[in-house]
């Protein structure tokens, strides 16, 4: 099963193995990642999982989508080129290894 | 998370309820260090799993209820949650500091120091002929979704009683998948009990788009079957009779209060808390939906809100009251819908609106409605507007508000428009 890195906002890292086709939220509500609040479960109704995306995954994770564009910008935290909602992320044998910084406030 | 291990005889908090606010009271009074034991115990055979996928994504879906577990397996056993399920509490003393013993309904007994009533809402049933016949459906529990969802497989005329959320949400999955579908409401337009009429109007003519067929302002007499007392149809106040070998039941959910009620608390419809989901006991708590609390804006009233958001949010201020720390800021009561490509999210609790204003463009696929009381923003539903449902919910989590005339224009954006409260 493919890994996923989180850096959570208590300087913590911790690594949690997925299912393909489970969403970096899903892995890290689960497992209780800190930081990681996802209160609608992944409807993309909230803006409550953002993450930063490590760079050498950017590609390899897709492209932002146009209600999710929306959502980001207004974000609790600073949005950045790094910045996804995690909800929106479905994990792939190729995004193994992928690392992602939770965001300081959601 | 075993069922046929007997429960331990003593445990710090006693959640009874494994839903949404059950693992959150758990895993909040983990994370404030809470470090006696816990033992969460839930009625249903599944462990605790996300509700709000079962009304939309699940429904409409092959996917395996698996996928909606809201904590791994491990994670309870990591966080010395002592998670059973499929076990219900049948009796329960508490004194007065809110210690106690609690009976399940195999004889076991377990002492407690803290006692959590986390027990959730069951499907409010319909109070007519044939609401017990096969192919009469609630839509509450992940039971009811798998039986549903598998009637939905062979069903061709579909009859949702009711036009509240999960009615909506029901005809929007049931209609996408191409089957006739009409939803009866016994209150002239969609979720009258909720949102404002250019709310309704806008959502009544998305679904009659997809086909959805509306008797509005109808009353149902009786549900009706065959000798083998399948599902046939739906009768009307007016005599008619609309053809179904599904009935979908969605008309509002009622908390579960029997323990509260043997313990002599007050129960309003639900279990009354204040603000750090203390109960009437100032030993014992209730979080989720099985609570009711001050209505915001209705001096006297109580409200039931029933949400993810409130579920968490009251999980968490219980979780702080046990291990004695301050409670979380008052949260922003927020929910959302999803019925096919239209999201409404809505944030704030409209009731006691004495104004609204509406924003989008006459005949656009998006509109917001936001809701004043004494000039001051309260709350909004958006729909397809993520942005200014963002901005109202911001607006209302610093106590600011939005002027209502500037609101009107839909392309100003919202959150350029908060202001500090006259």
């Amino acid at each position: 099963m493919p890994k996923i890195v989180f850096n959570c906002p208590d300087g913590s890292q911790r690594i949690v193995e997925t299912r393909v086709g489970s969403s970096i939220m899903d892995a890290g509500t689960r497992s209780g990642i800190p930081g990681i609040v996802a209160e609608c479960g992944g409807a993309l109704a909230c803006a409550t999982c953002h993450v930063y995306v490590a760079e050498q995954f950017r590609d390899a994770v897709g492209e932002v989508g146009d209600f999710e564009d929306e959502m980001l910008d207004d974000a609790a935290a600073e949005r950045t080129e790094a910045s996804r909602l995690s909800c929106q992320i479905p994990m792939t044998d190729a995004l193994d290894g992928v690392e992602v910084t939770v965001a300081p406030a959601q | 998370m075993t069922n046929s291990q007997s429960l331990p005889a003593r445990t710090g908090v006693l959640v009874v309820g494994a839903g949404e606010a059950g693992v959150r009271v758990a895993a909040s009074l983990r994370e404030l260090g809470y470090d006696q034991p816990i033992l969460l115990l839930g009625d249903e055979p599944h462990g605790p799993y996300q509700r709000p996928p079962l009304s939309k994504a699940f429904l409409n879906g092959t996917g395996d209820p698996t996928a909606l577990a809201l904590r791994n397996p491990e994670y309870f056993a990591e966080a010395g949650i002592d998670l059973r399920t499929g076990r219900t509490i049948t009796h329960v003393e508490v004194g007065d500091s809110g210690a106690g013993t609690a009976c399940c309904d195999d004889g076991d007994t377990v002492a407690f120091d803290h006692l959590v009533l986390a027990t959730g809402a069951r499907a409010r049933a319909l109070p007519v002929d044939g609401a017990d016949l096969i192919g009469v459906c609630t839509l509450r529990s992940l039971c009811d979704a798998e039986v549903l969802r598998e009637r939905l497989g062979s069903a061709e005329q579909v009859v949702v009683l009711g036009a509240g959320y999960i009615g909506l949400e029901a005809a929007a999955v049931t209609s996408a998948r191409g089957l006739a579908t009409t939803v009866v409401e016994r209150e002239t337009r969609l979720l009258s009990r909720v949102g404002a009429a250019p709310l309704s109007d806008f959502l009544l003519a998305r679904h009659r788009e997809w086909g959805v067929g509306f008797r509005l302002g109808a009353e149902v007499r009786a549900i009706v079957g065959d000798d083998g007392d399948q599902v046939r149809g739906v009768r009307l106040a007016d005599g008619q009779v609309l053809a179904a070998d599904l009935v979908v039941v969605g008309v509002g959910a009622v908390p579960q209060t029997a323990l509260a009620e043997k313990l002599g608390l007050r129960v309003r419809r639900g279990i009354a808390v204040d603000g750090a989901g203390r109960t009437s006991h100032p030993g014992v708590f209730a979080a989720g939906d099985c609570t009711v609390v001050a209505h915001p804006h209705l001096p006297e009233e109580l409200i039931g809100v029933e949400s993810v958001q409130n579920a968490n949010d009251q999980a968490r201020a219980v979780a702080a009251g046990i291990v004695g720390v301050a409670p979380p800021a008052p949260p922003v009561p927020w929910f959302w819908s999803d019925q096919r490509d239209l999201k409404l999210q809505i944030a704030g609790i409209s009731g006691g609106h004495d104004e609204y204003v509406v924003r989008g463009h006459p005949g656009a696929r998006d509109v917001s409605v936001l809701y004043y009381r004494a000039e001051t923003l309260i709350a909004s539903e958006s729909v397809n507007r993520p942005k200014d449902f963002l901005a109202v919910k911001r607006a209302l989590g610093r106590g600011a508000t939005i002027p209502p005339q500037a609101a009107a224009d839909p392309d100003v954006p919202l959150k350029d428009l908060i202001v500090d409260r006259m």
